[in-house]
């Protein structure tokens, strides 16, 4: 494996990685705002 | 031995998000919004927001399965062999626990947070645009587009059913009306790019059936098309924003459609007119589906 070839690899792991943090920290505001949704609505039928 | 595969280096995120056909999804993504919007109740924000998030990753997953599935004829064609699964960019197994991932995840997220029928309704859609379309239909028949179609028609069906947890006559006609849009508009496409298809040996209408039959298709298509799109307003189900706005786009539509219809193909063809329907057929979605909501939230 090449120098360059491993710099590639590491760039796009980081990409991914960044990626992928965003998507969980955004599904978990997601998540938390739905169960408030339910609980506004099953208090408000 | 070693018989391995040469080891690709991880995709990019990129890449993962051009499987996922973005720019078919914002069609899927507004027409399924627009069916949410046209229903007669009040839609939670948050609740919205997550189905139209789930209909997106659902068409997403729907678009990786296929690109997974179809490698090879991607690979056949100029349109399409800059994918990342022909151009060597990313791993077919990658693609393939990508594509079932996201379907999973979709149809889960959908049953938890907003509702168990909304849920069915789109793992039927993705099922059927895998197996039924790109499995079955795609490489077996000319009639792939007209079935196949049903799978893009869902995501207004889901849409309804995300915001009233039931269905009713006027999401069957936006089934129906985006059902018998796509042949006429894919049909157009095919004719501009029908070497493209042969070269590939999808069985697409104008490969098998040649192209005054395709013609003829379209306006027969177009016909049906009309009736189901300016029907909701005679039947009482829309009012008459959505009902003027659908007889004079349809009108245009039909006008266009005919123009195709009977032409001849000459030598070097340029092809304006076909490029014109299918330009002008996604154009016609988007106002129609924006007239319909404008309808319900306009009137009172």
């Amino acid at each position: 494996m090449k120098p360059d070839d491993l710099d590639l690899i590491r760039r796009r792991q980081k990409g991914r990685a960044i990626v992928m943090g965003l998507l969980l920290g955004g599904l978990v505001v997601l998540i938390f705002a739905i169960t408030l949704s339910k609980i506004r609505l099953e208090m408000h039928g | 031995m070693d018989t391995a595969a040469p080891l690709l280096p991880p995709a990019d995120w990129r890449d993962f998000l051009a499987l996922t056909k973005p720019r078919v999804m914002t069609l899927v993504v507004f027409t399924g919004l627009c069916g949410m919007l046209a229903a007669p109740v009040h839609v939670d924000p948050v609740l919205g927001f997550t189905a139209i998030l789930c209909i997106a990753l659902g068409a997403g997953a729907a678009g990786a399965l296929n690109q997974w599935y179809e490698a090879d004829l991607d690979a056949a064609m100029r349109r399409t062999q800059k994918r990342p699964l022909p151009d060597g960019r990313m791993d077919r197994q990658a693609a393939l626990h990508f594509g079932v991932g996201l379907a999973a995840f979709s149809v889960i997220l959908m049953g938890l947070a907003v509702n168990l029928v909304a849920a069915a309704i789109l793992t039927v859609s993705i099922l059927f645009y895998v197996l039924i379309y790109t499995v079955w239909l795609k490489r077996r028949t000319p009639q792939n587009i007209v079935i196949g179609g049903a799978a893009g028609a869902f995501p207004p069906l889901i849409g309804w059913a995300a915001a009233t947890g039931d269905v009713a006559w006027l999401p069957f006609l936006l089934f129906a009306l985006v059902f018998l849009w796509t042949p006429p508009h894919f049909w157009a496409l095919a004719l501009f790019v029908k070497t493209d298809y042969a070269a590939a040996g999808v069985p697409m209408l104008p490969v098998v059936a040649g192209e005054r039959a395709t013609r003829r298709q379209i306006g027969l298509y177009t016909a049906y098309m009309s009736v189901v799109a300016i029907a909701p307003w005679p039947l009482g189900l829309t009012g008459w924003i959505y009902g003027v706005a659908s007889i004079a786009l349809t009108a245009a539509f039909a006008v266009l459609a005919l123009l195709v219809a009977i032409r001849t193909q000459r030598t070097d063809d340029p092809m304006r007119q076909e490029k014109r329907l299918f330009s002008y057929s996604i154009l016609y979605l988007f106002v129609l589906f924006g007239a319909l909501v404008a309808d319900r939230w306009v009137l009172p």
